[in-house]
């Protein structure tokens, strides 16, 4: 009977409220959404509970479609999500969302192809034929054409994609829909597609573990993943005819490319953006928050918290994002976001 | 008096009983229930074609199951192909052969098998199996049987064949205890008489302990087949994930399971989610229908050994 | 069995014999296959254990590395910092894991009672099917339902729903030990205690299943050390959560739900923390069942051996 005491006293013990120093009294916010931003939101969280300990953040990269999901359907306060709400997605929720972009990320395209050691430059037209799987080899003359002072191999290319739906393929795919119209009648864009070829990888681990070990892969992963695995990324032509390097620069030139016409509610696509200096493939990641999660009369503390927390990840926040390979949002978006703050909970102003 | 009082305590406790372990009952109930629910738009809107149907386009919303079908199916059998004749052979091991102490040591590793969480079983495939059958294994096979099409195609490491190779580590445990149970139902005058006959330790085993035991055999490949087809996290971080048929074993695929749970959390329209419950009620279907044909075959085994 | 001794003859291997058999290359052909065959199965055997070797070396190998103390006290720490560890998911396991028995277990042993000692009556068959059936059903799916049953209608992810789905995972194992414990209960037992004017709900509770509570402890540690190792249920029940659990009702972290989220990740300090979780993990379980054999084992050779 040793074992059983065991067993109860184990039971007894996680039944306990553990280290009630360390949960005090705290207000939790549950999060859940893209997996995108998670190494930075988890960064964020933490940092900003030394600042105000009184909330815990919990956030959970379950997917950009996932995090939707669990808002509409109420089983989290806020979700994240790398591509916006779609219309009737923002249809059946019961008080009114608001989208904040938060940082600015690229999908970027990397390869494997030994003995070459500068990047490679890619066009759009040439980028979805090959996703398309009009071009076999790597040394076909479309590619030498753009790259002459590269030595190509004579390899087969291997397309590798995301197996998981994912608001990375979301990206990939808005973006090759605005530059190929065969590939938006073909195919289309959303967060899994119909792939006309290529092999699936779970995660951007996956596609990024495809690329390093098979010789002739190219795959699109976040850039993140890129940095961290030492791999090459090719340099993409973007609207005005410039190939550019994926980096934060490049990045939040192109939202600055967008910013008169930046809609009210910050849904936008910033693929393909116009500006010499704006790469290509690059999107916002937002947090989704209801204007209030109480009755909406009664002060509602958790709507609060979480106006604080956007407003200081808009300030300080964005200083910890380059380290992690983000690119922060420009200053004048930044402050058109925070105006958007107000927006909800009470109605006071954020400092 | 007594006695009544008696019935009653019985009556009340048998009560109690069923009352705890009917929840499991309205549990299994509860499941289907949901599943149908959760899947009745895809229902309708797919009908049966669904299930042969490989079309799997969430862009315009259509969706078929048949290349999650062939993968279950394809992998599990692949996998029983390994672990059936493994575990048979473990199974004779322990119970003719081997010398009571290591029959309890390889007994018990065997067993481990079992134990191991299949998240570990996954981390385990993709960083050392993985490797393993891309550097080595299949571009042999692809150099000696590169003229069947099974062994055709790039060496991805990670496919068909990988999750075939997972799940049949996965299932031996399951095969081989049923199998042992089986053998050591056999009765000892059975053997005895056939090494009076003069066959030697071999044709022992084949004759009177295998041959007695086939309908067993089958009922727990049966049951193994059941755990291989709902596995679900080794196999979808080793299987590829490529919602399509294809004739080679190294090109990835994707299972029932797997694409539920690769899909379920980021899909987005309703009908995406509806069509995966839609596979996960064909997954529920298929396992229980597996799972009972098995019970009946190794039930009727324990009710014949036992009269 | 079904068998009987007189199709031995019928194979070809004991065929009647004919005149013109060279009897000594007849018997050195059997007596090498015979060798052959029989090493051929211990081979399979070697075959058969090997991956549990390779599995086992490789977690260690690479999850001994960042086991100290720290991992079972600290929580994860951002990416970019060195150090911290997993305890609040070390912890959550427990809660998991603890508050799923108590609500499996009664239920599978009050099954695995009824199933054993009311085995003849028509509700038996039913439960029967039942238990088997729900032991079939995929993890993934029980995820699934516990989602749709808990998460939606009680508007959040919680540490319940998780310890729900793992429960229904746990209840059919101990049901069916618990069954096979009690079978092993000769009949003459209850027969005796039922002579001495002992109501029936005494006989099962007070001799037969206090008689054999260290087998039914047994299925019971077994199933538990099985679930603490699921994740495909947790996914959408219990979540997640980067902080020490508080309260049943918020999202809580455990152990292979934090590998899984770790070992994808492309950060060297969190694919650590994966891998020596794993290690903790298989480790864990690899305890528990050897402590429960040596139970066993003591039992059984304390008492009558079978």
């Amino acid at each position: 009977m040793r074992f059983l005491c065991i067993f109860t006293a184990l039971l007894s013990i996680s039944i306990l409220p553990p280290r009630a120093t360390q949960a005090g009294d705290a207000l939790t916010l549950n999060g859940a959404g893209a997996t995108f931003p998670y190494p930075l939101y988890s960064k964020w969280f933490s940092e900003y509970r030394k600042i105000d300990p009184s909330v815990e953040i919990n956030y959970q990269s379950i997917g950009s479609g996932g995090g939707i999901r669990q808002l509409l359907e109420n089983t989290i306060d806020f979700g994240a999500s790398d591509s916006p709400m779609k219309d009737e997605q923002l249809a059946k929720a019961k008080t009114p969302l608001f989208h904040f972009p938060m940082v600015m990320g690229a999908v970027v395209l990397t390869y494997n192809l030994p003995g070459v050691h500068q990047p490679i430059k890619l066009s759009p037209e040439l980028l979805a034929d090959l996703f398309l799987g009009k071009i076999f080899y790597w040394n076909d003359p479309k590619i030498v054409a753009l790259n002459p002072e590269i030595t190509l191999p004579d390899v087969p290319v291997m397309i590798v994609h995301r197996s998981d739906g994912s608001g990375t393929t979301s990206i990939f795919t808005d973006y090759l829909a605005k530059v190929s119209p065969e590939w938006k009648s073909r195919v289309g864009s959303g967060t899994a597609v119909k792939w006309p070829l290529g092999i699936g990888g779970k995660g951007n681990e996956g596609v990024t573990g495809f690329v390093k070990n098979s010789p002739g892969a190219l795959g699109y992963i976040e850039l993140l993943y890129a940095e961290k695995n030492n791999l090459q990324v090719a340099h993409l032509k973007n609207a005005a005819g410039v190939f550019v390097k994926p980096e934060a620069k490049s990045i939040t030139a192109a939202a600055s490319g967008f910013l008169r016409e930046m809609p009210k509610d910050f849904r936008v696509s910033i693929t393909n953006a116009p500006g010499s200096g704006a790469y290509p493939i690059s999107a916002f990641t937002y947090l989704l928050v209801y204007r209030n999660l109480g009755d909406g009369k009664s002060v509602d503390a958790k709507t609060e918290k979480l106006k604080r927390f956007i407003a200081w990840a808009l300030t300080e926040g964005q200083k910890l994002a380059a380290s992690l390979y983000y690119a922060p949002l420009p200053e004048s978006l930044s402050a058109k976001v925070r105006m958007q703050l107000k927006e909800i909970g009470s109605k006071e102003l954020v400092k | 008096m007594r006695n009544r009082a008696a019935n009653l305590g019985d009556r009340r406790f048998q009560r109690t009983l069923m009352a705890l372990s009917g929840s499991v009952v309205s549990v299994l109930g509860l499941i289907a229930v949901y599943l149908v629910k959760l899947s009745w738009p895809a229902i309708r809107e797919f009908g049966l074609p669904f299930f042969w149907s490989t079309d799997w386009d969430p862009v315009k919303d259509h969706f078929g199951a048949g290349a999650f079908i062939f993968g279950t199916v394809t992998s599990s059998f692949l996998a029983l192909l390994i672990a059936v004749p493994l575990s048979i052979s473990v199974a004779l091991f322990l119970t003719e052969l081997a010398p009571r102490k290591i029959a309890a040591l390889v007994a018990f590793m065997v067993e481990m098998l079992a134990a191991i969480p299949s998240v570990v079983y996954g981390l385990w495939g993709i960083f050392f199996l993985a490797p393993l059958l891309r550097l080595h294994v299949q571009p042999f096979l692809s150099r000696h049987f590169g003229w069947v099409f099974l062994f055709q195609g790039p060496p991805y490491g990670i496919g068909m064949f990988a999750a075939a190779l997972i799940l049949a580590i996965m299932v031996t445990p399951t095969i081989t205890a049923i199998c042992r149970e089986v053998f050591r139902a056999v009765p000892e005058t059975q053997r005895e008489a056939a090494l009076g006959l003069g066959a030697t330790k071999w044709e022992t085993i084949q004759l009177a302990v295998v041959k007695s035991s086939w309908s067993g055999i089958f009922g727990a490949s049966i049951l193994g087949l059941g755990r291989a087809l709902g596995e679900t996290m080794a196999v979808t971080m080793l299987i590829g994930n490529r919602n399509e048929i294809s004739a080679s074993l190294f090109a990835p695929g994707q299972t029932m399971a797997s694409v539920i749970a690769n899909e379920y959390a980021e899909a987005e329209s309703s009908t995406h989610i509806a069509a995966l419950a839609y596979v996960g009620l064909a997954l529920f279907i298929v396992s229980f229908v597996t799972n009972f044909i098995a019970r009946r075959i190794v039930l009727r085994l324990q009710g014949g050994a036992s009269r | 069995m079904k068998t009987e001794l007189g199709n031995l003859g019928n194979d070809g291997l004991l065929r009647p014999l004919k005149q013109g058999d060279n009897f000594s290359r007849l018997d050195f052909r059997r007596t090498v296959k015979n060798r052959v065959m029989l090493g051929l199965l211990g081979l399979a055997s070697l075959v058969a254990i090997l991956p549990l070797l390779f599995i086992l070396y490789y977690v260690i190998h690479r999850g001994i590395a960042g086991l100290s103390i720290r991992f079972f006290t600290q929580l994860p720490k951002p990416v970019g910092e060195t150090g911290g560890g997993l305890g609040n998911a070390v912890l959550g396991t427990l809660i998991l894991v603890g508050l799923g028995s108590i609500i499996g277990v009664p239920v599978g042993v009050a099954s695995g009672v009824y199933l054993a000692e009311y085995r003849r009556s028509k509700y038996a068959n039913v439960l029967r099917s039942a238990v088997e059936l729900l032991a079939g059903v995929p993890s993934i799916i029980l995820g699934i339902f516990a989602y749709a049953l808990i998460v939606v209608p009680m508007k959040g992810f919680s540490a319940l729903a998780g310890s729900i789905a793992l429960a229904v995972i746990l209840i059919p194992t101990v049901a069916k030990t618990t069954e096979e414990v009690l079978k092993l209960v000769p009949d003459h037992i209850r027969e005796a205690g039922l002579a001495l004017g002992l109501p029936r709900w005494k006989v099962i509770l007070r001799i037969v299943v206090y008689g054999s509570r260290s087998g039914i402890l047994t299925g019971v540690m077994l199933g538990v050390a099985r679930i603490s190792g699921e994740s495909a249920p947790l996914l959408f029940t219990a979540l997640n959560s980067q902080y020490w659990p508080h309260g049943l009702l918020n999202p809580i972290s455990s152990l292979p739900v934090q590998i899984y989220t770790y070992a994808i990740s492309p950060f060297d300090e969190w694919t650590q923390l994966a891998w020596t979780g794993s290690m903790v993990l298989v480790l864990f379980v690899l305890v528990a069942n050897l402590s429960m054999r040596a139970l066993i084992y003591q039992k059984g050779s304390g008492g009558k051996t079978k």
